[in-house]
Formats: structure tokens, C-alpha cells, sequence
């Protein structure tokens, strides 16, 4: 996989920009979490129906970048349909690419994610692409808001300026 | 650099004082200038590097790197101790940036210059000594919808802790500050006014003289926060009749680390010091210490010697310029890049007060700043995005973030092409 940033906005994360998959909101949803990352402004919120342990149904909406909404978008189409501890292993998997703590080829069930393994040559970035699967995991927890900025960012990227 | 080219301090302040009374600029030569500037020669993602994030922080000409180096390399000792060679030289260069900075701003006294940490320490400063002497329950702080953060939250801190209330000036659709509502904020519990001479966000320049003016009328001191002003244009506190003007080394193309607070002595006088220590002390025993006259009493510890020498460098770098044909080229630059972007599909410009310097802040349509800050990036070109640490204006904008573009006296009309080029690449991306 290409470490060059530009070839992050290659097609496939242009395309689940534009028509994300899953995006909307859910009728009485059995888990649900808020994402937030107030100081780049990424701001997303999950919503998944869970029966016996397996995701039957979820749907995610927001206002972010282009990399958040991707990774949303694309997260919710990977995990649909799987069991919950299937989704777990893939938010490590996708969390360790993005940090660059581990190479796609070596992510077994990373598959397609792999399209985002070049952002970990983009510490400022990298929040904005783990903060669904950060969500996502809150979710699962009943923990109603997450962030992956700040003390959460796993770069320690910190934000502001003058 | 040799010993025989490195100024000596005396003559450095000499030079500072030429530059400014005798000899009238040079013409503005934007190619010469920027063979002073050896990272404007950077390759970024392989194309040459297009700076235009100034606003944060400007680049250092290598007449302030070779001033650094010169004290480092022969002039260096601790200051206000000792009686040897070094430390007395190294006393008498910190002191002559003293009097660079007052001529800069054209403060009455080199007393009335304080070296802080920067603009943020400087607010600090004046909030805490002067703020925790003078505001009590029920009284209150004037500042403006356009503040930076550092202009907002030491206010708060001490609004808390003394049960004071913030008011804020709005503005309108333009970044232009409603000046008949700055005034109806004015009552007999009004302590002070903080406010910026420059928008950082949108680069509105404020009507501070006007605001002073006013507050004044009702004995009410002002602070002017000058961090995106002083890079920018001719800043005379006297003229402005401002009580508090702060501003920040690394913006004026001097070191991190170092920025002033200029107070009229009288203020500053009157104002308990801010940090206990060494060297802001007349005497001390267990029972009892006596403070140092200003401004020494503000400057506890061993202050950044070579940062405050950097920053008189700095200084004197932009005097020799000329501030005003600084400011001149600034501004063709701004409506050069504000004429091709007003017109460009898909691009919508945020901040269009009569009024501006050096700072462009836009909106791509359907693209995050966060997308367009790492795809200009690719073109080689530095801008900022986010919220430029002004998260009340942002709501005050409806936006979560921004990309700002801004411009210093070594920006060309060449830098401009690179922006719109790059933002027109970043809209192709995105198509």
C-alpha cells in the first residue's frame, strides 16, 4: 500500500465521501454512541441494533472530513452483519494500521480498510480516520461520547494555533 | 560569521535607530528580501515550498539567525549578575533589545517594555497582577466576538475567581466590529477592555484607537492585543493612547519563547509582580521582600537572553524594511489573492471588512479544511485549518473550521498563483 498522503484520496474514499453507505439514523437502536472531535470539527453519530451478539443493523450521520466519513461509511459495511467480537478484532486490526503499529499485510481480516493505510504518514489525520471505529467500540461499551483527540489521540497530535 | 561582521549590541541598537530616524527605506525588493529567508528554499512533497502560514508564525531572516548564533558564540552569561566581561555584554545586548522594542512601538520609556514568554504570558501577566488587584465581584471585562483564545480564557480564569462577568462586542456578516454596541456595553461596573488590533481568524483590522478612545472617556484602560498587528503595519502605543499593547517574537520573524508587554509605567508601577524569584527582587529576608523597580520586577528568573536579542534583531530586520512599505505590499498581495478567489466557483471567502491585513480565510464548498490543508500540502503550499483558536467566532460563523491563508512581507504574487493552483487541484480531487 502506497504511503504517499495524496494517494489517500484515491477512489474508493472519494466514493464513500460522496454516498456514504449506512448514512442516516436508526429506529430505536439497541446501542448508540456520539463521536466528537471539537478542535478539528469532525462530529459523527452511530447507531446499531444488536441481536445475539451479531450487528443486524446500523447507520451513522455527521459532519466531518472527508477521511472521517469514509472510514464511517466504510466501517459500518465491514462490520454489518458480523458478531460483535468479529467488529472488535477489526477495530484493533484497523486502529494498528492506522498508527502505523502494524503493516495492512499483516491485518488479516483488514481486507478493502486497507485503502486507509496510508494515513499513518499523517499524524494530524489519523484521528479523523479511527474516530468511527472509536465510536464504534464506545457503542458496544453503552458509553454515550467518544473523541480520539487530546489524551484519545493515539499520535499526540496536539491542536490549535494562533 | 565572522567575528568582524557580528554587530556588536551598541551597534545593533544603532543600527535599529538609523534604520528607523535617518535612512528612509530602501525600495521594496521582494526577490532581494527573500534571499534573507533560507527555508523559503525548502522543496515540499517535491515543489517549492509556498509559506502561507504566517498568522501562526513567520520565518526568521538569517540576519536573526547569525544575531542568535553571535551571542551564543561570543556573548553569552548570565545578566544583572555579575561583574565580568561576558555578563556584562550579555546584560548590555538584552538591554539594547529592550530599546529596539520601545522604538518599535514607539512606547514612552524602555521601562514600559516587558519581556514575557509571548502574547499569551503577556495577557496572563496583566490579567493576574493588574486583574487580580483591580476587578472584584460584579464587575466587568469588555472583550470582542473576534478574540483569539488567549485573549478569552484569562479573562474567564479570573472572571471566576473574582465573580466578574465577560461582555463581548459582536460583529457583522463582514468581521467588522459593531462599534455603537461596543459602546452600549459601557456602565459604571466596566474595569476594562481587552481587545485584538487584528482578527487572527479573518484579518479584520480593529478600530482600537476609536475603542480606547471611547473607553477612556469612562476611565476605563485598555489592553490591545497586537500578535497579528505588529508583523504587519506601524504600531505606535502613544498614538493609539492604548494602556497594555502585547505582542509575540516568532510572528515579527524573531524566536519562539520571547514577546513583550508594553503598560504605561504608571500601570505597571502600581501592579503586584506576577512571579516571585530571582532578579525581580530589591531585598529579601524570611520576613520581608521588597521589589525591584520595572521592569524588572516582572521579569523573575533568568529571562530568554538570546530570544529577547533574536527578537530586537527581528525588529530592527522589519524597521530597515520599512513597516509601512511592508504593510503596502501586504495589502497587494491580499486584494490580488482576494480578487481571484472572490470569483472562483465553489470557493466562498470569510471576513470582507474594509478594513484587513494579511489574512484570508475561505470555505471550499462540500470539502473539510482538514481535506484541503493535507491536499495543498501536496502542492507544497502551508495553510492553516481549523479554528484558529477562535472557537466563539466559529460559532459566531456557523462553520467548525476554516482554511486560513496568510501572508508576510516575503509572499509574492507567484505564492498567490501557487494558492489558487493548489485550491483548483484540491476542487479536481473532489469532483
Amino acid at each position: 500500500m502506497s504511503t504517499d498522503p495524496k494517494a489517500l484520496y484515491q477512489e474508493v474514499i472519494l466514493d464513500h465521501n460522496r454516498k456514504p453507505r449506512n448514512y442516516g439514523e436508526l429506529d430505536h437502536p439497541s446501542h448508540h454512541a456520539e463521536g466528537v472531535n471539537p478542535l478539528c470539527g469532525d462530529h459523527i453519530h452511530l447507531a446499531l441494533d444488536i441481536k445475539n451478539d451479531t450487528v443486524e443493523r446500523i447507520a451513522f450521520h455527521g459532519e466531518s472530513c472527508a477521511i472521517c466519513k469514509a472510514s464511517a461509511s466504510m466501517m459500518t459495511a465491514a462490520v454489518k452483519g458480523k458478531r460483535t467480537e468479529e467488529a472488535e478484532t477489526l477495530a484493533h486490526e484497523f486502529v494498528d494500521m492506522a498508527t502505523g503499529r502494524a503493516a495492512a499485510q499483516d491485518s488479516p481480516h483488514i481486507g478493502r480498510l486497507a485503502v486507509f493505510s496510508g494515513i499513518s504518514a499523517l499524524p494530524m489525520r489519523v484521528k479523523c480516520a479511527i474516530l468511527p471505529w472509536h465510536t464504534l467500540q464506545a457503542a458496544f461499551r453503552s458509553e454515550a461520547c467518544t473523541s480520539t483527540e487530546a489524551d484519545a489521540d493515539p499520535m499526540h497530535t496536539p491542536m490549535g494555533d494562533a | 560569521m565572522s567575528q568582524q561582521l557580528a554587530p556588536s549590541p551598541k551597534v545593533v541598537a544603532r543600527t535599529a535607530e538609523k534604520a528607523e530616524t535617518a535612512n528612509p527605506p530602501a525600495a521594496f525588493d521582494v526577490e532581494r528580501i527573500r534571499q534573507d529567508f533560507p527555508i523559503l528554499g525548502l522543496t515540499v512533497a517535491g515543489k517549492p515550498l509556498v509559506y502561507l502560514d504566517n498568522a501562526a508564525s513567520s520565518q526568521m531572516p538569517q540576519q536573526v539567525i547569525d544575531r542568535l548564533v553571535h551571542y551564543q558564540t561570543h556573548e553569552h552569561a548570565n545578566i544583572h549578575r555579575a561583574v565580568h566581561y561576558l555578563s556584562e555584554t550579555a546584560t548590555a545586548a538584552y538591554e539594547a533589545a529592550r530599546v529596539t522594542l520601545q522604538r518599535f512601538i514607539n512606547a514612552p520609556e524602555a521601562r514600559e517594555v516587558i519581556f514575557t514568554s509571548g502574547t499569551t504570558d503577556s495577557i496572563n501577566l496583566v490579567a493576574q497582577s493588574w486583574g487580580r488587584q483591580n476587578i472584584k465581584a460584579g464587575d466587568e471585562i469588555i472583550l470582542t466576538v473576534l478574540e483569539h483564545h488567549s485573549n478569552i480564557v484569562p479573562w474567564q480564569m479570573l472572571a471566576q475567581e473574582k465573580g466578574a462577568t465577560i461582555r463581548v462586542v459582536p460583529m457583522n456578516d463582514a468581521g467588522e466590529l459593531l462599534l455603537d454596541q461596543y459602546e452600549a456595553l459601557f456602565n459604571d461596573r466596566t474595569r476594562l477592555v481587552s481587545v485584538g488590533h487584528v482578527s487572527n481568524a479573518l484579518g479584520s483590522v480593529n478600530p482600537v484607537k476609536q475603542m480606547i478612545a471611547f473607553a477612556h472617556t469612562h476611565g476605563v484602560p485598555v489592553l490591545v492585543d497586537g500578535a497579528q498587528a505588529a508583523p504587519h503595519m506601524a504600531v505606535d502605543v502613544q498614538d493609539l493612547d492604548c494602556d497594555f499593547y502585547v505582542f509575540s517574537g516568532h510572528k515579527v520573524c524573531g524566536p519562539t519563547g520571547i514577546g513583550i508587554l508594553y503598560g504605561r509605567a504608571a500601570l505597571l508601577e502600581a501592579m503586584p509582580p506576577y512571579k516571585g524569584g530571582g532578579d525581580m527582587i530589591h531585598t529579601v529576608t524570611f520576613e520581608k521582600t521588597t521589589y525591584a523597580p520595572i521592569p524588572n520586577k516582572f521579569e523573575a528568573g533568568t529571562p530568554p537572553i538570546a530570544a529577547a536579542i533574536g527578537l530586537g534583531a527581528a525588529v530592527s530586520y522589519l524597521s530597515g524594511i520599512g513597516m509601512e512599505a511592508i504593510a503596502a505590499h501586504e495589502h497587494t498581495l491580499l486584494n490580488y489573492a482576494t480578487e481571484q478567489m472572490a470569483v472562483m466557483p465553489g470557493v466562498r471567502l470569510l471576513g470582507t471588512a474594509r478594513k484587513k491585513a494579511a489574512v484570508l480565510s475561505f470555505m471550499l464548498q462540500g470539502i473539510h479544511p482538514h481535506d484541503v490543508g493535507t491536499l495543498l500540502n501536496e502542492e507544497g503550499v502551508a495553510v492553516r485549518t481549523g479554528h484558529h483558536c477562535t472557537q466563539p467566532l466559529m460559532v459566531r460563523l456557523g462553520v467548525a473550521a476554516t482554511s486560513r491563508a496568510s501572508f508576510a512581507f516575503y509572499n509574492t504574487r507567484a505564492d498567490v498563483d501557487a494558492l489558487v493552483a493548489g485550491i483548483r487541484a484540491v476542487q479536481k480531487v473532489f469532483a
